[in-house]
C-alpha cells in the first residue's frame, strides 16, 4: 500500500523539478508564438508532448520486466547523477560562482534569433519556429519523464509522481496564459537547490537498496538523506560564498 | 538528423557535466558494490556510499570554486 511518507517525496520531488523544467519550456514556446504565431508554436510543443507521451508508453510496461533490484541499482546510479549535477550547479550559483538562470535573457534571446531568421527571409520560417518550439518541449520534457520514470519505478510510485509531473504543467500553463509573459521571478535556483537535493537522497536510497542495503526505517531514511544533502549543500555555499567575497573586496 | 544529435548530447549532458564528479560517483558506486558483496554487515556499503556521495559533491564543488578564482 503507498503511504503518504512514501509518496510525498516522489510527488514532490517531480513536481518541483517539473516547473523548472516546464518554465524554460515554456520561456522558448511563448517566443516562438510571440514572434511567429501561436500555429507553429503550438504545433511543435504537441509534437514533442506525443513524442514524450510515446516514449513513457513503450518504457512503462518494459520497466515492469525488469528484476526490482537491477532496476533500482540501475536507476539509483543514474539519480545520483543527475541529483548530485543539480545540485552542484545549485550550490555553485547560489555562492555566485556560476551566473543565475535568467528567463527574461533567455527569451530576449530566442525573440532575437527568430526575427534574425526572419530577417534573413529564410524559406521555411513556420518550420523553424516548429522545430524550436518541438526542440524545447522533447529537451525539457526528456529531463521531467526521466524525473517520474526515476523517483516512481523504484515502489510502484510512477502514477503519483505523474500526477505531480502534470500539476506542474498546469500550474505553469495557467500562471503563463493569465501573465503571457516568461515566468522570470520563479526562484529556480532554489527549487533547482531542493530538487537536487530530494534526487541526490532518493539516488543514494535506491542505489543501496539495489545493492541490499537495509536503511534504518526503510523509506523515512530518504528525509534523513535529504536533511543531511541539505546541510551538505547549504554549508558548501556559505564556505564558497566567503572565499568569492574576499576576492571582490 | 541534427535534432537527433541534439536530443542524445541533452541525454548524455543530464547525467554528466563535470567528467569528475560522474565518474567519482561511479567509482564509489562499484566500490559499494564490492563492500555489499564481500562484507557481512550490508549497512556498511550504505555508510560508504553516502559518505562517499556526499565528499565527491564537496571536492566537485571546491574544485570549480578554485577554478573559477584563478
Amino acid at each position: 500500500m503507498i503511504t503518504w511518507a512514501t509518496a510525498a517525496p516522489a510527488i514532490s520531488a517531480s513536481f518541483l523539478a517539473s516547473l523548472v523544467e516546464v518554465v524554460e519550456a515554456f520561456t522558448i514556446v511563448l517566443a516562438v508564438g510571440t514572434v511567429r504565431g501561436w500555429r507553429p508554436a503550438l504545433l511543435g510543443a504537441g509534437a514533442a508532448l506525443a513524442v514524450l507521451a510515446a516514449l513513457v508508453l513503450s518504457l512503462g510496461p518494459l520497466l515492469d520486466r525488469v528484476p526490482l533490484h537491477a532496476l533500482q541499482l540501475v536507476i539509483g546510479v543514474l539519480l545520483l547523477l543527475f541529483g548530485l549535477r543539480w545540485l552542484r550547479k545549485a550550490i555553485l550559483r547560489a555562492g555566485g560562482i556560476m551566473p543565475l538562470h535568467d528567463e527574461t535573457k533567455a527569451f530576449a534571446q530566442q525573440e532575437a534569433s527568430l526575427h534574425d531568421a526572419q530577417r534573413r527571409d529564410e524559406a521555411h520560417l513556420d518550420w523553424i519556429a516548429g522545430l524550436t518550439a518541438f526542440k524545447a518541449v522533447v529537451l525539457e520534457g526528456l529531463e521531467v519523464v526521466f524525473i517520474v520514470i526515476a523517483v516512481g519505478s523504484g515502489r510502484g510510485l510512477i502514477v503519483p509522481a505523474a500526477i505531480g509531473a502534470l500539476a506542474a504543467c498546469a500550474l505553469v500553463l495557467l500562471i503563463g496564459i493569465v501573465v503571457h509573459r516568461p515566468l522570470a521571478s520563479v526562484p529556480e535556483n532554489t527549487l533547482k537547490f531542493g530538487v537536487g537535493v530530494m534526487l541526490s537522497a532518493f539516488g543514494v536510497f535506491w542505489t543501496g537498496e539495489g545493492l541490499g542495503v537495509p536503511w534504518p526505517g526503510q523509506d523515512l531514511s530518504i528525509l534523513a538523506l535529504a536533511v543531511l544533502f541539505l546541510t551538505v549543500g547549504l554549508l558548501s555555499v556559505r564556505a564558497i560564498k566567503s572565499p568569492a567575497r574576499e576576492a571582490r573586496s | 538528423m541534427n535534432v537527433v544529435k541534439l536530443i542524445a548530447s541533452e541525454l548524455f549532458g543530464m547525467f554528466v557535466d563535470d567528467e569528475f564528479l560522474a565518474l567519482a560517483v561511479l567509482a564509489i558506486v562499484a566500490i559499494a558494490a564490492i563492500v555489499a558483496w564481500i562484507s557481512s554487515t550490508p549497512v556498511l556499503a550504505g555508510i560508504f556510499l553516502l559518505v562517499g556521495c556526499v565528499g565527491v559533491l564537496v571536492a566537485s564543488v571546491r574544485q570549480a570554486s578554485r577554478k573559477s578564482r584563478l
